[in-house]
């Protein structure tokens, strides 16, 4: 029997494996495609596996456990180590990222089997899930950073992975710069925090913001609030939400794991790591859970109007999320993370079955084009319904409901009235605009030539998260020593019962209008129009930003401070020029210049 | 001896204002040997005779008539003269003629307050010639191979077909 | 009765002069050279004085190795004349500017 390795000794196995694999699928041009899925799938496995054992043995005897790999930079004080920190949330997180991950990756084989990008995909897609690994096990906000920006990065990379659409690269860009607005503030947030405390330890944090600003104040609040454009950005809340509907431009694995399950809920990791600080600036907690109700409304009711299968998946991502700011900002640290998990299983088991819908459609995405597909695409199907009861929190069968309802009780019982309120209104929205699509997709009269694309690698992923959709709910999640508790649940039943019936009633108006599958295009009216713009926020910042630097470049259309340059390099070039004037080619005047010479320095010598 | 000396001397300025005047070059040379001869006589005033005999034989003699030649090889005659005619206007001799005045001007200042007299003596060849094959031995050997690379050098330099090296 | 030293020396800046102010209006390369000469004859004069004045053969000595300086440039000079002659058809010096900027 060989000793087992302490948990310090194998953890940063987890991070390596993927890494290692992206860093040999970038550099070996001609890996066989065979080898390509081995270790693209097998090292986000491998490390799924690995997290398990971890847990396993962790959860014998729960303590934090912190893996030190080597001091990233000494700085007088200032000394972040690479260190991987293993406790009950990075492990619940681990755990997401590297299971469904792994599953995502697995389908993903399948999916761009017939793509000639398709080591480059999987080397992105590994780097991606080494640097979300390394985002959440980060023990110091540097190292957190450093993954922060590695997985924007990867989302970049792969939302304008077809790069050969130019509209692909607009939508990748669009991510990446207002994501880029949130990091800053994050920065700005970071440096901050770095003044107040003189540490960048995550630990030492909450150990000390207590202390530090017993009292509130503005600091802690204006930290709070940087770290939360952070957050906002990442995880596509008001008011740096626009990114996420264009970034359904990517391959439909990409928008599973990126933009439902791990990218995006960064922001809610992010918030719930440093509880410690937002609990010590209340107004700024206040105003998480106020982005996150706004955003679900209004995410709620743009879903309603899209007509893309993977536009009503990515305002519902964002709807979704919102109901997780909202928990965090009620003070329901648990609900929220638990909320991140099984909104992880149902989503992904969404997109995937959209993936395998778009696929049987050869690459169509309009709903309205789609139709009765329930009989040519059973599993797709069946996924649809299980992930779709799922959001719409069907109660008890389903992983969402137990999820949702802790988020829903929690706001009562802490007395947010009108979050509460919001929130079940959206759970009603909610339940409209996924069966609205569940039924417009798979019932009614065939529109369009579909047949069963997928493969066994396809099938089994989906057979998994349909499972976990609705046993996920039954999951304990080991969050008591890392969290503070969340507030307890309400005591009358009635908050509860109000939300399923609304939920239920979604569903029941969708059936209603759709249950004949669709029946012709919806008619148009500006409150249509302006809904599936995403309540036109994308022209508001055309307006506001956009227009004026255009304009600001057209007044500078001559270039004012190149032409500075230029001039002083014009005035030289005169110079030179007066100074060729001299010479002349001609004897007489050399002689004469030698002359003048000479009178002058007789005159000097005779004078002085 | 000093009559000699102012005589010889202005008959020397003279013929050479003539000289750097003139549009014909063989006036012109004919002009400057005159002067070569009154600056001989100068040098023979101040009680040089050896260098007064070397102007007029190196000078005068030899240096003067390889102008000649060239003026003979050339066939600088009557064309010369109106080309050169239209080069000599009298404006164009304005500014050159000021600055020369300028740097006299200065010579002169500077080299006025000498009123050491000449001519206390002569001195002969004889004492010339110890001197230069005593002292100054080392300076005739190299004058000696200055005059051999000039001779090579005209020689090179006056063949009538382009050498090679250079190019038009 | 003997001459002063400050005149001989004027009558040598004098000749220099004049041989400058040819040199900086001739336009005739034959012109040039022949200036040239006035002004080496010029310096000759001035050692001549020179050693008069302090009754040594030295400043006949340095006349003679002017000479020979002279000597060797004018049948260098001559030759570069005979050669520009030939190439250029010309004997004007700003026809030969090829060093101009």
């Amino acid at each position: 029997m060989s000793p087992e390795p302490t948990l310090p000794q194998i953890l940063h196995w987890v991070v390596l494996l993927p890494l290692a694999s992206a860093t040999l699928l970038l550099l070996w041009r001609s890996v066989p495609r065979v080898l390509v899925t081995a270790l693209g799938v097998g090292s986000v496995a491998g490390a799924a596996l690995l997290t398990v054992l971890i847990g396993w043995h962790w959860l014998q005897t729960p303590e934090p456990v912190t893996q030190v790999l080597w001091t990233w930079m000494q700085l007088e004080s200032f000394t972040p180590r690479i260190a991987l920190q293993l406790d009950g949330l990075s492990l619940t997180m681990m755990g997401v990222i590297t299971g469904v991950g792994g599953l995502i990756h697995s389908y993903a084989s399948g999916y761009m089997r017939d793509d000639p990008g398709y080591r480059q995909f999987f080397a992105y897609m590994n780097l991606f899930v080494a640097m979300m690994l390394l985002l959440v096990l980060a023990d110091n906000l540097l190292l957190l950073y450093l993954g922060w920006e590695g997985v924007g990065l990867c989302s970049y990379l792969l939302i304008g992975f077809w790069n050969q659409d130019p509209a692909n690269g607009r939508a990748a860009r669009k991510a990446f710069i207002t994501t880029r607005v949130g990091d800053t503030a994050m920065a700005v947030g970071l440096f901050l925090l770095f003044r107040e405390l003189q540490t960048l330890d995550i630990g030492a944090i909450l150990a000390a913001a207590p202390q530090a600003w017993a009292d509130g104040g503005t600091m802690p609040t204006l930290i709070a609030l940087l770290i939360l454009g952070g957050a906002v950005g990442k995880s596509a809340q008001l008011p740096l939400q626009a990114w996420l509907p264009d970034a359904m431009a990517g391959p439909t694995p990409v928008s599973a794991l990126i933009h439902a399950a791990t990218m995006v809920t960064a922001g809610v990791y992010l918030v719930a790591r440093l509880h410690g600080v937002y609990l010590a600036a209340p107004v700024a907690l206040e105003v998480v859970g106020w982005v996150g109700a706004l955003s679900l409304l209004l995410a709620g009711g743009a879903a309603l109007a899209q007509t893309d299968i993977k536009r009503v998946l990515a305002y519902s991502t964002m709807s979704q999320i919102g109901y997780m700011f909202l928990a965090l900002g009620a003070g329901a640290w648990h609900a929220a993370i638990f909320h991140l998990m099984t909104h992880a299983f149902f989503k992904a088991l969404l997109f995937l079955a959209s993936g395998s819908v778009i696929l049987a459609c050869h690459h169509e995405q309009d709903i309205f084009r789609m139709g009765g597909l329930r009989r040519k695409l059973p599993l797709a199907f069946w996924s649809f319904v299980v992930g779709g009861a799922a959001l719409a929190a069907l109660p008890v069968v389903t992983a969402g409901f137990w999820s949702k309802e802790a988020i829903l009780g929690a706001a009562w019982s802490g007395g947010y009235a009108s979050w509460w309120t919001m929130g079940t209104l959206t759970a009603f929205l909610t339940g409209l605009y996924t069966f609205r699509l569940v039924f417009i997709v798979f019932f009614g009269g065939q529109k369009m030539q579909a047949h069963d694309a997928d493969n066994w690698r396809m099938r089994v992923p989906l057979g998994a998260l349909i499972l976990l959709s609705v046993g996920g709910g039954l999951i304990a999640l080991p969050l008591s020593g890392v969290l503070p508790a969340d507030p307890a649940a309400p005591e009358t039943h009635w908050p509860e019962i109000v939300a399923v019936l609304a939920g239920l009633g979604g569903i029941a108006l969708a059936w209603h209008w759709y249950g004949r599958g669709a029946t012709g295009l919806p008619a148009e009216s500006a409150l249509r129009a302006l809904a599936k713009s995403g309540w036109g926020f994308d022209a508001l910042y055309d307006a506001l930003f956009v227009r004026p630097l255009y304009a600001l470049a057209r007044v500078n259309r001559l270039d004012i401070v190149d032409r500075f340059y230029g001039a002083v390099a014009h005035g030289f070039m005169q110079l030179h020029k007066l100074a060729l004037r001299p010479q002349t080619g001609r004897l007489r005047w050399y002689a004469a210049a030698m002359a003048a010479g000479a009178v002058v320095l007789l005159g000097a010598a005779q004078w002085t | 001896m000093s009559a000699l000396f102012y005589t010889a001397s202005a008959v020397a300025i003279a013929a050479t204002l003539l000289a750097i005047t003139r549009a014909h070059p063989v006036h012109a040379l004919l002009y400057l040997i005159v002067s070569l001869l009154a600056v001989a006589a100068t040098m023979l005033a101040l009680g040089a005779p050896f260098a007064a005999m070397l102007e007029v034989l190196v000078y005068a003699g030899a240096i003067m008539v390889l102008f000649v030649f060239v003026v003979m090889l050339l066939n600088l005659g009557p064309g010369v003269d109106a080309e050169e005619r239209r080069w000599l206007r009298p404006r164009f001799w304005i500014g050159p003629g000021a600055l020369a005045a300028l740097l006299f001007v200065q010579l002169v200042v500077m080299l006025s307050g000498s009123t050491a007299p000449l001519a206390v003596h002569e001195v002969g060849p004889r004492a010339v010639g110890m001197l230069l094959f005593g002292s100054y031995l080392l300076a005739v050997e190299l004058g000696s191979m200055l005059l051999l690379a000039g001779l090579v050098s005209a020689y090179h330099l006056g063949r009538r077909e382009a050498p090679r090296s250079m190019s038009t | 009765m003997s001459v002063p030293l400050g005149h001989a020396l004027g009558v040598c800046a004098a000749l220099f002069a004049l041989g400058l102010a040819g040199l900086l209006v001739r336009r005739g390369l034959l012109f040039s050279l022949m200036c040239l000469e006035i002004m080496l004859n010029a310096a000759g004069l001035a050692f001549v004085v020179a050693g008069s004045r302090w009754v040594q053969p030295d400043g006949q000595v340095m006349f003679v190795l002017v000479l020979t300086l002279a000597a060797a440039e004018v049948a260098v000079g001559l030759a570069l004349l005979l050669q520009i002659h030939l190439r250029f058809k010309t004997l004007d010096t700003d026809a030969v500017s090829g060093m101009k900027a």
